[in-house]
Formats: structure tokens, sequence, C-alpha cells
């Protein structure tokens, strides 16, 4: 039987995560070949949850995917989309599925998606719904009654190591730690010394990071991410990089900037693992391991 | 404490007037005047627009703060003129129209929108400070309602999409929590960031909202 997420977080190794995004639509297919394709090679898969604010097939919708298919989901939930009484719902059908890991996070605006109209909830925000989580566990609802079947998580948070300011960011990591967070997925690092400095920090909390690899495609959405992805800071090197790549190369480049990133995470013992966000070339993903030597 | 509005387009008012051709043109003079959008000048243009569509304006009025019990007493002294009206347009903010359609039974149509509750922070510039929730954080907050300010009314701290300050929906506003963090920092009272602030009751008084004072 495969380790849990949860064994693989507590084993001391070197802990690799990747993402899966599902469709606009009901067909499956390309999702579940991605699950197939990656689900032995990493120790667990994140499904996102209306990625950006863009109405897709649903998080859960994938994960149960995920566990038919013999691979180990987390469940990502931001709490856009659906008040306390939702998202409570939600955590007991994914624990009564089999799925034991969630990673609770605020969620984009409504306003950069795909349905701006709509109304955002954010009834609860990412720190109260870790603590739903813990909550929940303790067979009790947000009510305050009593659960027929508790739940069992292994319930994760998301931080931003290069956000400007840093410090109020530290702080809410610091109230996700509070609130029983076990493990931190980061937004994109790209900058090791500066995230160096955050692990020497983030050490010091009982909390399993795993470092966000976001693969770079191009010079261009190296330089798009900068200029309008909050948080994430691509250092004018890498773009070089990129930008000095054969035509048609720069995704290779790519593949080995976030292989030898990941390599050094590693080799130094920066942090428990990382976190492999390839945003629509998952089919890639085994390449970037293996560039990464793992 | 402002009303502010916005006029509608002048097609949806148009829209809304499409089978009533004989009108009497009610202006607010508080709010609406303040921000130009139900004062006499706006009142006197919308009635050279509607004469222009073939609409007979039967009369006009800026009743001081049309939102008021007073507006009962300015209707009695226009009641000839709005007996000639089949409807009433009304440009002042959605309390004004509440008011008017007390008194009036003929169709009442608002030619406003109503955006928020605000404060003119500098000569028309207004901002929404409050969202009346009914349990102020304000103490907690120094000053600066996360309800409110945050565009996600998060209560325990700035999201992932907070930028050098920016919110992430519009680069020109302020992230709130960056603004209450700056604050609490120079009041030396950063402990209340990490503070948890359990889940909001959105049911201090239930919609539609009543208090009785005694």
């Amino acid at each position: 039987m495969v380790p849990s997420f949860k064994e693989a977080l507590n084993s001391g190794k070197f802990v690799v995560t990747s993402e899966i995004g599902p469709p606009k639509g009901t067909n499956i297919e390309k999702m579940c070949h991605h699950i197939d394709l990656l689900k032995d090679m990493v120790d667990g898969l994140n499904v996102t949850d209306h990625q950006s604010s863009v109405m897709r097939f649903p998080s859960i919708g994938g994960c149960l995917a995920i566990k038919e298919q013999g691979g180990e989901p987390i469940l990502q939930m931001t709490c856009r989309d659906r008040n306390r009484l939702a998202l409570q719902a939600e955590l007991l059908l994914a624990h009564a599925r089999g799925i034991r890991n969630v990673l609770c996070l605020t969620g984009d605006a409504i306003l950069v998606g795909d349905h701006r109209e709509a109304k955002g909830v954010f009834d609860l925000d990412s720190v109260q719904l870790v603590r739903t989580v813990r909550q929940l566990e303790s067979g009790k609802d947000l009510g305050g009654n009593d659960l027929n079947g508790a739940v069992e998580f292994c319930a994760g948070a998301i931080v931003t190591p290069e956000a400007r300011p840093i410090e109020p960011q530290l702080i809410k990591f610091e109230n996700k730690v509070e609130a029983g967070a076990e493990f931190f997925q980061t937004q994109a690092i790209y900058d090791l010394d500066n995230f160096s400095k955050f692990m020497q920090y983030a050490r010091q909390f009982p909390v399993k990071v795993l470092a966000g690899i976001v693969l770079l495609t191009s010079a261009r959405m190296a330089k798009y991410m900068n200029e309008n992805v909050p948080g994430i800071f691509v250092p004018q090197n890498l773009i070089d990089e990129l930008t000095r790549a054969p035509k048609g190369e720069a995704l290779n480049t790519g593949i080995e900037i976030a292989g030898r990133m990941i390599a050094v995470l590693q080799k130094d013992s920066v942090c428990d693992g990382v976190h492999i966000m390839a945003i629509g070339r998952e089919e890639v993903v085994p390449d970037i391991l293996a560039a990464a030597g793992l | 404490m402002k009303s502010i509005t916005r006029q509608k387009p002048f097609n949806e008012i148009e829209q809304q007037l499409e089978d009533l051709d004989r009108i009497f043109i009610v202006g607010c003079g508080t709010c609406a005047t303040m921000t130009r959008t139900g004062g006499r000048e706006e009142v006197l243009e919308m009635k050279n627009r509607l004469q222009g569509l073939g609409k007979m304006v039967t009369g006009w009025i800026v009743i001081p703060t049309a939102c008021d019990e007073m507006t009962e007493v300015a209707f009695r002294e226009n009641n000839g003129a709005i007996q000639d009206a089949n409807s009433i347009l009304v440009m002042a903010c959605a309390l004004g129209v509440h008011r008017v359609s007390l008194y009036i039974g003929k169709p009442v149509i608002p030619a406003l929108d109503t955006l928020f509750i605000g404060i003119e922070d500098s000569p028309g510039d207004f901002h929404e400070v409050c969202a009346q929730c009914g349990q102020c954080v304000l103490g907690e907050t120094a000053g600066i309602c996360p309800i409110t300010a945050c565009h996600k009314g998060l209560l325990n701290g700035p999201c992932g999409g907070t930028n050098n300050g920016k919110c992430e929906v519009d680069k020109e506003k302020d992230c709130a929590w960056t603004l209450i963090y700056q604050r609490l920092k120079e009041q030396g009272r950063l402990d209340l960031m990490r503070k948890y602030r359990p889940p909001k009751n959105f049911q201090v008084v239930p919609r539609p909202k009543v208090a009785r004072i005694v």
C-alpha cells in the first residue's frame, strides 16, 4: 500500500507534491491521464479549486478521481465560493470518500476570474478554515453540534515567502500554525537565498514546508508573472537564461531551471520538499523530476 | 455619512419610463446634491433630456432631505403637479426612493444607483469605511475596517494577493491589512495581528434589519 502523504511528511524524506488542474467541462480524460502519469512519482497530488476564480470541474471531483486511480489526493479548498455550511459538508464528503489531506486557502478574488459579477463568499478565512478542520476532528461542527462520525485530515496552508512587506505574511503564517496547519506549500519561489532566509525563520515552528516550484515556460511568462502575480519575483538572471534559450527551447530551459532549484533545495536540506506547479504542462513534471535527479 | 449614488445609464432610465409620459422629478438637497447626481442642476438637466424624448415634465422639486418625513409635506405642497404626472422619477438615493414610494400611489422610478454609504475624504473623493455589520472590530484594527476596506473582508490578516501594500483586485487600492499592520506597528500593538478572530456573526441583526430605540 502506498504511504499516505502524512506518512511521507513525517518520514524525513524529501517530499514531492504536484498539482492537477481540473478541466472546464465534463471531459476529464486529460486530467485522468495526468493523474495516471504522476500518481506514482509524487507523494501527493493537489487539485486546484477553481484556480484564478475560473469556474471548472471541482477540486473534490479531481480528488475522487485520484483516489479511484490509486493516488494520494490533497484537496485544495478556498473560502471564495462556499459558506461555512458548504465547506464543512465538503470536508465530511471528502473524509467519507477516503481523502485525508486538505490545503486551506483564502482563494483568489472573484474579479480576477471568468465570472466577474459573482458574489465572493469569504464567510470564513483561511485561518478560520484550518480551525474548522480541527473542530470537525473533535467531533463537533462549527455550531457546536455533535457529528455522527468525525473527520481526520492532514491540514495545510500556504505562505508567500517573497511577499513585500513580509512581516504581515509571517504573522499570518504563525496564525495558521497556531490554528493547526501541519504543512505549508509556498507560493512560487525563485530566489533561493531569500527562501533560505525564510526557512531559517520557519524552522522554529513544528510544520513541514514544501517550496513552491512553478515551471517557467518562457521569458515572457516570467516577466508577466513579475508584473502581475502578487508575491512572485523571478530574478533577472533566470529571465536572461530563458531569453538566451534557442527558439523552441525555452520550455526545456524552464525544466532545467526547476530541476536545478529542486536539486539544490534537496541537497542543502533547505526545506522538507517541493510542490511542483506546471500549470497546464503537467506532462513535463516527470522531466522536471528527472532534471532534479529525483 | 453620505449616501453615495451614481446616475443610471440614460437608456436604462428611458426603458423604465417607456410607457410613462407625464413625469414629476424629485431631487435631493443633501447627499445627491453633494455627489452631483440629484441636485438642482442635475434635475434641470434631466428635465431637458426627458422633454427631448417627448415626455411631459409636470413639475420638479429638490427636497431638502428626501429620506426624511418632511418629504410628505413637500409632496402636499406640490400636489397639483404630482397629480398631473403618471410617474415620479427620483434623483435621490434608494432611501429617498423608498420614502417617496410611501406617499404616492403612482410608479416611482429611481434615476440613480445607490453605491454605498460613505464619507468624503476630500472634495469629490468618497470612500466606504463601514459596512454596518453590527459587530465593530475597529478597536482591534487601528480604526481601519477589514470587513469594508479588505476586498475579501478577511478578519485574520492579509491574503496572498497583496503586493507592495496594494490589493490584488486593483493596483490603485491599498491593502487594508497592510494599512492595519502599519498602524498597529506604529502604536506598538502588533500583538493584535496575532489575535484569532473567529468566524463572523452575519446575523447580528437579521435582514430586514430593524432597531427600536426606546
